[in-house]
């Protein structure tokens, strides 16, 4: 992956300058870098990486499986622009495996969850099964230590 | 009661300890501080070499080696000298593994120096070759690199040092704590004033692989200096191994001959486990390597630019993982600007004179830690610079 990229997937706030430095690129080209990429869709967004469990104590997150039945003309698509459409719906992803795709859910508790799978979700056409998984804990998120800080156990000053 | 005092040796009584020590001693009794201080790496030792080490431990591998170190170790290393550097060495006779590249200076210097022998040393530098001189009764000559050469040794400032009771040129290449290394080219013209002569080079390569200009070029490499040079390297850097304790030195077989006997005495034979994981790290390891060389120059060049950026002049390091700025505008001496700033904003870095006298008006940065850290703790160094300005 280009590294102007991973850095930014590490940290989206450096600026172009900081990146420049980094890279030994101009400014200029850092830039030019970026807009090329936002335009052509390799760069979608940019946001923060939370501790969700700490930004919004009362929300509640599910991983859920979904086996479907492809349909003949269309395969996945249909059934997968369907489920992404709904706000809900945080992630969407075709899988191979025992199952087809994965959804991750957020609502405010439980119940609205599980409500939400049995109303929306088993009930458009095509979906066979479903199985929900809530969250309980998150360690490590995008390559970050969510629930603690690597510590370092070096000394402060060493020749 | 006894007098220790009668007791000790002039030799260690008079050694200085380290300028780095009494630092680290006022900065460990606060709270909050950020370090920018440590000589070595933030990442930890790749997972196949942990990974190794384990499965010895678990086979019970726990009895002393050969005293130069497991054969098996000792020819991946001749492998890699010859992979990386072009170095011939003959695993059975040219090499000894040491408890770090520490224990490989202090060999070569205990083997060479005789009272009185002059050896020279390049500055600034790591702070263990003059003590060990010392304690040798040899004469310590300092050769003063300068910031207007990028800190690199030159030839002429060589030539003005020899004199016929020189027995050893100690050459700390890449180097801590400025960062400067030696091109190939650089390294004939010093060559060319040596080829004449008759006395050894140490060549302190522990930095090798962490360069940011091409590769690395041992002074061994050049023709005739093979049979002048002793090599030290290790593990500690360039594989994240600090604390497993291992280095090695390749040289001349009279000369490794002799510094096996010290090192049989003194130490037996190097840690066993991690002469096995050594052998992973060798073998197996350059694109852990790779990666790690890489992050470090992301850091390097945002660093250096971030100083540039405050008004602390740093010229550009193409090795290690240390910039050295100059404080010179703050008319403060090197100690003066590191207390003050630990004092006042909880930053610690090293002061330049630690590592000689020439380090006056520097600093030593280390950027072996996360750039979110790097970030914190240049901030604050910019806060505390903008205070002095009001």
């Amino acid at each position: 992956m280009d590294t102007i990229l991973k850095l930014l997937k590490q940290n989206a706030r450096l600026s172009c300058k900081e990146l420049a430095a980094m890279t030994g690129m101009t400014e200029a080209e850092v830039e030019a870098k970026i807009r090329e990429y936002e335009q052509n869709g390799v760069i979608k967004g940019y946001s923060a990486i939370l501790n969700e469990d700490l930004a919004d104590k009362d929300r509640v997150t599910a991983f859920i499986e979904l086996k479907v039945t492809p349909k003949a003309d269309c395969g996945f698509d249909d059934i997968a622009k369907t489920i992404m459409m709904y706000d809900e719906v945080e992630s969407l992803t075709l899988m191979s495996g025992a199952f087809d795709l994965a959804v991750t859910i957020s609502g405010t508790n439980y119940k609205e969850i599980a409500l939400f799978v049995a109303q929306r979700l088993s009930t458009i056409d095509g979906i066979v099964s479903t199985s929900t998984h809530f969250f309980l804990k998150r360690f490590k998120e995008k390559g970050i230590f969510i629930d603690n800080e690597e510590s370092d156990e070096r000394s402060l000053v060493s020749p | 009661m006894i007098d220790y005092d009668k007791i000790l040796s002039d030799k260690c009584k008079s050694m200085k300890p380290s300028g780095i020590r009494k630092f680290f001693d006022i900065a460990a009794t606060m709270d909050d501080v950020i370090s920018l201080g440590v000589g070595e790496p933030d990442f930890q030792t790749p997972w196949a070499i942990r990974r190794t080490a384990i499965k010895t431990l678990e086979k019970g591998k726990t009895v002393y080696t050969a005293n130069a170190g497991l054969i098996e170790l000792r020819r991946s290393i001749c492998k890699y000298l010859k992979r990386r550097c072009n170095l011939e060495y003959t695993p059975e006779k040219d090499i000894i593994i040491t408890v770090g590249g520490s224990e490989a200076i202090d060999l070569a210097i205990r083997a060479l120096v005789n009272p009185g022998d002059e050896v020279l040393v390049v500055e600034p530098s790591f702070v263990c070759y003059k003590p060990i001189i010392e304690l040798m009764h040899g004469i310590p000559v300092i050769i003063e690199t300068k910031i207007d050469n990028n800190f690199k040794l030159t030839a002429e400032a060589l030539k003005a040092k020899i004199t016929d009771k020189t027995k050893l040129l100690i050459l700390p290449f890449p180097n801590n704590p400025t960062g400067a290394v030696m091109t190939r080219d650089e390294l004939e013209e010093i060559a060319a004033v040596l080829r004449g002569t008759d006395f050894m080079i140490l060549s302190d390569e522990i930095y090798s692989e962490l360069t940011y200009c091409g590769k690395h070029t041992s002074i061994a490499q050049l023709e005739g200096m093979k049979e002048r040079t002793l090599v030290v390297n290790g593990f500690s850097k360039a594989y994240a191994m600090t604390g497993w304790r291992l280095g090695y030195i390749a040289g001349p077989e009279p000369i490794v001959k002799q510094m096996l006997k010290i090192h049989q005495f003194a130490i037996m034979s190097s840690p066993t486990v991690s002469q096995y994981a050594a052998i992973e790290a060798m073998e197996n390891c350059d694109k852990e390597v790779e990666k790690m060389v890489n992050e470090y120059n992301i850091r390097r060049r945002w660093l250096v630019n971030a100083f540039n950026e405050i008004g602390l002049e740093c010229f550009e390091p193409m090795g290690a993982f240390y910039v050295f700025p100059s404080i010179k505008s703050t008319g403060m001496t090197s100690q003066q600007f590191c207390e003050d700033l630990l004092m006042k904003h909880k930053v610690a870095v090293v002061p330049g004179d630690a590592f000689g006298d020439c380090g006056e008006g520097h600093i030593r940065v280390s950027y072996a830690y996360s750039l979110k850290h790097l970030m914190t703790a240049v901030e604050r160094i910019k806060d505390y610079l903008d205070e002095l300005k009001k």
